[in-house]
């Protein structure tokens, strides 16, 4: 009994050359990137705001909190709205998209010329949209939807793409034979197979893009960013302290919801 | 008309030739699109979206990108250095991050720690470190530590941690706990069986979750510059502030070369673990 677990134990490749070199890897690779941080300690004043911080945010703004005309509550609405804008057309944008870049639906060259698009699309950071869109519709929350919209597209699309290429097509073939024409082939063997996984999807999107929209404010594109930063700015943390609470109680929120629903998506 | 609507939202009862009623299930698809309109009316008023405004002045988005062709090549020798700071930054907080992960996912996983309390707990803080925008999370960061690398260092760590935290616990829990059992029952601890039997099962997934976040961190990077943390989003904040689209479009450019050589290397890397 002893011997053959021994046995089995000597039977084990001798891997400690590769370890070795992964860990020297990995190392190295530590050691170059460290050179660049500089580390020049605390600000004197930083305890002093971090002090601040915390007890800004232990007692919020209570009026700022509580006012559903101009308050938190307002702005978080604002918030959901855009996001909830952004979201829906970001996924109808994405539906072509990833239909062209689905390997098993266009020719191969068709896919590869729109996945580069899309990762084009994906390489504009969020603000640079915000001031592209801000052209176009002036500050406000309008610009923020578009910019949602734009920027959902990349990640939207890469999980739309991923269950394109799962789809079972010998429902199709069986549909086929079934005399089936094109549109009911779609209706009965497409739209079934991927309208969970996209709903789930979208829902998704939709709490990222509350999470994304928090920080659009920055450049005028609406929402609670705008009233965050210039809060921060100003050192005005019970103010902060509201704001981020209303902001942390929603996405907690809509985080539970979504994954309770996306859980109960997956399981039809 | 009536009948066909109202069956749509309450559907009729079917008798069978046997003279069984049968009553089908309440639908809630009608209701779900419904809502969702009734959602979406709302929210195209409060946001002041109209179609008019972007078919007339949609032609004004492309004014900044037509601006940024040709990109200014010239610029390039002054967009590497900074872009290499991004890419350490990104590299130094995405191993921080995820090494600090471990201890906390295995503290999160329910079939690994016995106490719901430390799970509650340790998934109430990670979820707050989840919701907090990067950006504020840098900013702050930006307060401590005075502008620069650093500050842009620590936001990523965290954004990361919370990030690797819930991807590997949610795979800590999926894992099959046989070898894990065996290994206590021939009277190992906790710790050694969970390094003998449950490490080996998770670590191919754990390299792939820790690539997928360097992905991340590196578009994220290129934002922090916003808030003064270091990095290539310093100078192009600088130049979209200067108007300077010419050296914009060479910085994006890069940036996304950059973004497109670590995917395919992470991608290549993932499936040559899986």
């Amino acid at each position: 009994m002893e011997y053959t677990v021994k046995k089995q134990l000597e039977k084990e490749p001798n891997l400690w050359i590769k370890k070795a070199l992964t860990v020297a890897f990995i190392l190295a690779i530590i050691i170059w990137s460290l050179q660049t941080i500089r580390y020049n300690g605390v600000k004197e004043n930083g305890v002093t705001i971090a002090k601040n911080v915390i007890s800004g945010i232990l007692h919020p703004d209570m009026d700022m909190l509580f006012d559903f005309t101009e308050g938190v509550p307002a702005l978080l609405l604002e918030t959901i709205c855009i996001a909830l804008l952004g979201s829906l057309f970001g996924t109808i944008l994405a539906i072509p998209f990833s239909f062209l870049a689905s390997s098993n639906i266009v020719p191969k060259w068709v896919s590869m010329i729109t996945s580069f698009i899309i990762a084009a699309i994906r390489t504009f950071p969020a603000f640079v949209y915000g001031l592209m869109f801000i052209r176009v519709t002036g500050p406000g929350a309008f610009a923020g939807v578009l910019t949602l919209s734009v920027t959902s597209i990349g990640m939207v699309s890469k999980l739309f793409i991923e269950s394109i290429e799962d789809l079972d097509t010998r429902i199709l073939e069986s549909l086929d034979a079934a005399g089936c024409n094109t549109f009911q082939k779609i209706r009965y063997g497409i739209i079934p197979q991927l309208f969970t996984n996209f709903a789930s999807t979208a829902i998704y999107r939709f709490e990222i893009c509350l999470k994304d929209a928090s920080t659009l404010g920055l450049v005028g594109a609406g929402g609670i960013g705008a009233p965050l930063i210039f809060a921060m700015n100003a050192f005005n943390w019970s103010e902060v302290g509201a704001i981020l609470f209303g902001l942390i109680v929603l996405v907690l929120i809509v985080e539970v919801l979504s994954t309770k629903i996306r859980n109960k998506l997956a399981r039809g | 008309m009536f009948r066909a609507i109202k069956n749509i939202f309450v559907p009729e009862k079917i008798v069978l030739s046997d003279g069984k009623e049968i009553k089908p299930p309440m639908p809630v698809t009608p209701y779900i699109i419904i809502g969702l309109l009734v959602a979406v009316y709302i929210s195209i008023n409060i946001t002041g979206f109209s179609f008019k405004t972007l078919v007339d002045r949609g032609s004004y988005f492309f004014d900044i990108i037509r601006d940024m062709f040709p990109p200014d090549f010239g610029y390039a020798s002054k967009v590497v250095s900074p872009l290499i700071e991004t890419i350490k930054m990104s590299i130094l907080g995405s191993i921080i991050g995820s090494f600090l992960a471990i201890p906390f996912a295995i503290l999160s996983s329910v079939n690994i720690t016995r106490s719901r309390v430390v799970i509650a707990l340790v998934r109430f803080v990670l979820s707050i470190t989840r919701t907090l925008p990067t950006l504020i999370i840098a900013l702050l960061a930006t307060y401590f530590f005075g502008l620069g690398t650093f500050a842009g260092t620590v936001a990523i760590t965290i954004f990361t941690f919370g990030l690797v935290v819930k991807m590997l616990y949610e795979k800590i829990e999926t894992v099959d706990m046989g070898p894990f059992e065996a290994m206590e029952a021939v009277g190992s601890t906790r710790l050694k069986a969970f390094i003998g039997s449950i490490m080996p099962q998770i670590a191919s997934s754990y390299v792939a979750i820790c690539l997928y976040s360097l992905e991340l961190n590196v578009r994220y990077a290129a934002i922090l510059g916003y808030v003064g943390a270091g990095g290539i989003g310093v100078i192009l904040n600088e130049k979209i502030g200067w108007r300077q689209y010419d050296q914009v479009g060479m910085v994006l450019v890069m940036l996304f070369i950059t973004v497109v050589i670590i995917e395919q290397v992470s991608k290549y890397v993932r499936e040559r673990l899986g």
